[in-house]
């Protein structure tokens, strides 16, 4: 015990003593709190329509003046053809062309209905998936007024009406759902890269070699490496909800303890993950490439930005096998549900395992002699 | 008869087709200064590994402060201090973090370490230094320093894998004052170099040629036998044989 207080004291001299590391523990949470939750937005809003309306009627004014006022649209241009408009999304200026065909308002009232061409630019999926069905509920919507308007058939007023609410996040926000995301980020990269480079450091300088002449235990070097990274994680983690709370007024609604607890977990996980990777690799180099190779895949794959049920079966079984997965649910879950330790303990048992196993296959992977 | 601290029959290392160590056996005294010579990839440092606990022989058996090389690696790591090659204190921690965290690491309390580094810090002259960053000195005072931490916690044997490599005359001079006041203390040197006149300083060296002992006695004897002038010539008449170059 006296010996890891002197290898403790060591560390943390260390970390102290780099600055660049110091100011990337404040300017990491700070900064990535503050600029991706606005940046990743999946709201799809500003999607840009060319119009091709060849009717002039007051119908087909009436139906382009609603696009425009919906909030989600905007009509960049009003073109005489279909070709013409295409050319606005082959250079990226539109992103759906709008065609209302000739005697549409004719056709309407007279057969009581008429077809309406909508082209949308699928290059962006998402983007087009969510423009789409935007503007076939504002068509809709149109289509429900005209109806109101012209017919007086009590038959018409029969229609299901559904009105739904968004639990937990009440006006589907995308900030919600990505702040505890970039919370689990920040202790990902600092329990993943941080421990893994330093070890490896020290066998470039070669004072790995000094230790491992000197009487230090395996654990006692391994919980020197841990402990000082792990108090880190927890400053950082500390700091990004308080950005959390400050700039997006996001303040848990479960229990801090039960966060912390998970926390706590989760950073012993990817400390291990880091030591792991530095048992392995003999440069910074190869340990950097190393772990940002499966950091990747943790960070895609794990449900930080996209839903891991959407996934396929085999995509899904993977995602599991990340600690990420579990923990970022964890984190969602306790921050804008409250959930109770009862709700989420099979994650909890599941994350105490990853610690387990990637600190255990660590140990036995260290040797001090070779 | 002095007691034995090195005890090494036949000792081996092999990686794959390569035998770096191959089958050498000698004893080393008690208080002695032991040189171990050899060109590049003789196998001196392979061979001081095995001895320090960092690497597992192939075969042979080797017994250091009467721990064997095989199973007490930790018991001979309590025993031994070790400068590597390589420079391997910390560079960004102080002078006396370094003499602080090496000297805790073998266990020596605090007050003990407070007292002693003090005493050292003065010894090398490097009051002035002490809150500086190990990083920022000039190699030779760092070689002196990395020996001093070495024996810090008074070893029995110490180990140095070419100390004074790139390091001016003065300082290496200097560098085995140190070394012979350690011997006189009673810590055994066991010590590798490239430098035949640093050969001379030592009781009795060991030349090795392509893994083996081609050689093993006093520098005087061991002139009188190769009918040479000084160690050199000595090393030159057994090492120009050497099928091996360069490490």
């Amino acid at each position: 015990m006296k010996v890891l207080r002197f290898i403790l004291r060591k560390e943390f001299r260390q970390i102290f003593r780099d600055k660049t590391i110091l100011a990337m523990m404040f300017a990491m949470p700070t900064i990535q709190l503050i600029i991706l939750p606005l940046a990743m937005n999946f709201d799809v809003k500003h999607v840009k329509v060319a119009v091709v309306d060849n009717d002039h009627s007051s119908y087909s004014r009436q139906l382009i003046a609603k696009v425009g006022a919906s909030g989600y649209f905007r009509i960049v241009a009003a073109m005489p053809s279909v070709r013409e408009a295409m050319q606005y999304i082959e250079r990226e200026q539109a992103d759906v062309v709008l065609e209302i065909p000739p005697a549409f308002e004719q056709q309407l009232i007279r057969e009581g209905k008429q077809r309406i061409g909508v082209s949308v630019d699928a290059i962006n999926g998402t983007k087009a998936a969510l423009g789409g069905s935007y503007l076939v509920t504002v068509i809709g919507d149109f289509n429900r007024q005209i109806t109101v308007n012209s017919t007086a058939d009590p038959a018409a007023a029969n229609t299901i009406a559904i009105t739904f609410s968004n639990w937990y996040n009440p006006l589907a926000e995308y900030r919600f759902y990505i702040v505890p995301a970039i919370l689990v980020l920040l202790l990902t990269l600092i329990g993943g890269f941080l421990t893994a480079l330093n070890i490896v450091r020290e066998k470039e300088a070669g004072t790995i070699e000094q230790i491992n002449v000197t009487p230090i235990r395996k654990w006692e070097f391994i919980l020197g490496k841990l402990i000082p990274f792990w108090v880190v994680g927890i400053t950082v983690f500390t700091l990004g909800l308080a950005v959390a709370w400050g700039v997006y007024g996001i303040w848990p609604v479960g229990s801090f303890a039960l966060l912390y607890t998970f926390a706590a977990a989760y950073l012993l996980a990817v400390l291990g993950f880091g030591l792991l990777v530095s048992t392995y690799t003999d440069n910074q180099l190869q340990a950097m490439f190393v772990a940002f190779f499966f950091m990747m895949i943790f960070m895609l794959m794990s449900g930080l930005f996209t839903a891991v049920e959407s996934m396929p079966a085999w995509a899904r079984a993977i995602a599991h096998c990340t600690p990420v997965t579990h923990f970022v649910k964890v984190v969602r879950m306790i921050v804008l549900k409250g959930s109770t330790f009862a709700d989420v303990q099979y994650e909890f048992y599941i994350l105490v395992f990853f610690a387990l196993a990637l600190n255990g296959w660590a140990i036995l992977n260290y040797r001090k002699t070779s | 008869m002095a007691e034995k601290v090195i005890e090494c029959r036949e000792l081996t290392k092999q990686f794959g087709d390569f035998i770096a160590v191959n089958k050498i056996s000698f004893d080393v005294m008690k208080g002695e200064i032991f040189g171990f010579l050899g060109a590049n990839g003789a196998g001196k440092t392979t061979a001081m590994r095995i001895l320090c606990g960092l690497s597992y022989p192939s075969s042979g058996t080797a017994a250091v402060a009467g721990f064997d090389v095989y199973k007490q690696q930790e018991s001979i790591k309590r025993n031994i201090g070790y400068m590597s090659q390589k420079f391997s204190l910390y560079e960004n921690l102080t002078v006396t973090e370094n003499i602080e965290f090496f000297g805790g690491v073998y266990g020596l309390p605090m007050q003990e370490i407070r007292r002693r580094s003090n005493d050292l810090i003065r010894t090398l002259g490097l009051t002035a230094e002490a809150k500086k960053l190990v990083g920022a000195l000039p190699l030779g005072w760092k070689q002196k320093l990395a020996f001093s931490v070495a024996i810090f916690h008074r070893p029995r044997i110490v180990f140095l894998d070419e100390p004074t490599g790139g390091v001016d005359p003065v300082t290496r001079r200097q560098f085995w004052d140190m070394i012979y006041e350690a011997a006189a203390s009673g810590i055994t040197i066991f010590v590798t170099t490239h430098y035949m006149d640093e050969a001379e300083y030592c009781n009795r060296v060991t030349v090795m040629v392509d893994g083996k002992v081609e050689a093993l006695d006093t520098p005087a004897r061991l002139k009188q036998q190769y009918q040479a002038d000084n160690m050199d010539e000595v090393f030159y008449r057994l090492a120009r044989g050497a099928k091996r170059s360069a490490d």
